[in-house]
């Protein structure tokens, strides 16, 4: 089956939207249930972790020069934090390293 | 927290005084969306998106993570569903701001103001945004929406257009930034969070061994994620209940 790009697309906008829509017209009411709270703090966290690794190491072309990267990253991360920073030192990281080793 | 009668009314003078600030204060929020969309945009290309559609696509959804997961899942053809749900599981953490900056809005303004500010929230517009002292006045957040919003879009755009002229090393590098920007999202709470720190380390260990254990690995790897986050968000909420006073002190 062939899907439509602009229908994936339209698709994606609406979860988007709809995420951040209803909650700020429809609940003015904070949610109680810690399970529900805790599940959706941990949420954000535990997915951008899994999406992150092993992916990074594979997005490269020599998988050493991401592993690297990550590891920088996360150095950077855990001492200063900036969006910034971390994604250029993990870009300069892996153009360097690849110099090296392909 | 004091409400003084000046936060309670928007006058026209401090409502352009608010754009203004909230546009300046952007200014580094727009400069990393550009960078970062970039990366993004190359991963758009590899889905087979044209630079349009790429545009269209980070202009409505305002979202790396979620972005990157249904690019991830276009390339490979999967169902309409699939990509919703992982949609919806990749920005499940603006559910959560989106409720906490509900709380900020003043109860009498206009509706129409809930729904612009809830379009662009974002990890980094959510930050500024609800650390504003008393009532936030959407005004502020709409003045960094200004500058964000664009450089996002357009930086995807190029990200897309450049992808393939660039040489391959310059793609490997550039390819990189987005999980950089995911790691200044997970790695400070994790200074200060034990358990998330833990979760991190369990969750890099699971996405590992389910990418190479025999019949997990054949799963897509959408819906590896999409199990993976369920499981392990569920057990940690069940095991660890979060603590949550310091987001209220503020």
């Amino acid at each position: 089956m062939r899907h439509n790009i602009y229908i994936y697309i339209l698709i994606t906008a609406l979860v988007s939207y709809g995420i951040r829509m209803l909650p700020m017209v429809l609940l003015r009411k904070e949610i109680k249930s810690p399970f529900i709270r805790s599940f959706l703090y941990y949420v954000p966290y535990v997915t951008l972790a899994v999406m992150t690794f092993p992916a990074m190491v594979e997005a490269t072309q020599s998988p050493v020069a991401g592993l690297l990267a990550l590891i920088c990253g996360i150095l950077v991360a855990w001492f200063h934090g900036g969006l910034f920073e971390v994604a250029v030192v993990c870009c300069a990281i892996t153009f360097v390293a690849e110099l090296f080793l392909k | 927290m004091k409400k003084t009668q000046s936060q309670y009314s928007f006058g026209l003078a401090s409502n352009r005084k608010m754009f203004r600030k909230g546009m300046t204060e952007g200014i580094p929020i727009a400069m990393g969306y550009l960078a970062v969309s970039f990366s993004l945009g190359i991963m758009a290309k590899r889905a087979g998106l044209s630079p349009f559609a790429a545009f269209l696509a980070s202009f409505f959804n305002n979202a790396s993570a979620g972005e990157y997961a249904a690019f991830s899942l276009i390339m490979v053809e999967a169902s309409y569903v699939e990509v919703a749900i992982m949609t919806f599981i990749a920005n499940a953490r603006y559910l959560l701001m989106s409720i906490a900056l509900s709380q900020k809005i003043k109860p009498e303004a206009s509706i129409g103001h809930r729904f612009l500010v809830a379009f662009d929230i974002t990890d980094e517009i959510f930050a500024l945004s609800v650390s504003q002292p008393g009532y936030l006045n959407p005004n502020y957040t709409y003045g960094i929406i200004t500058l964000a919003l664009p450089a996002w879009a357009f930086g995807t755009m190029l990200g897309c257009l450049a992808g393939s002229i660039l040489p391959a090393r310059i793609v490997s590098a550039l390819s990189v930034a987005l999980y950089g920007m995911f790691l200044a999202i997970i790695i400070p709470p994790a200074k200060k969070d034990k358990v998330v720190l833990g979760l991190i380390v369990i969750s890099f260990a699971s996405s590992y061994l389910a990418r190479i254990l025999p019949g997990i690995a054949s799963i897509s790897s959408g819906t590896r994620t999409i199990l993976l986050t369920l499981v392990i968000s569920a057990v940690a909420a069940i095991v660890f209940p979060h603590k949550e006073e310091a987001e209220h002190a503020s």
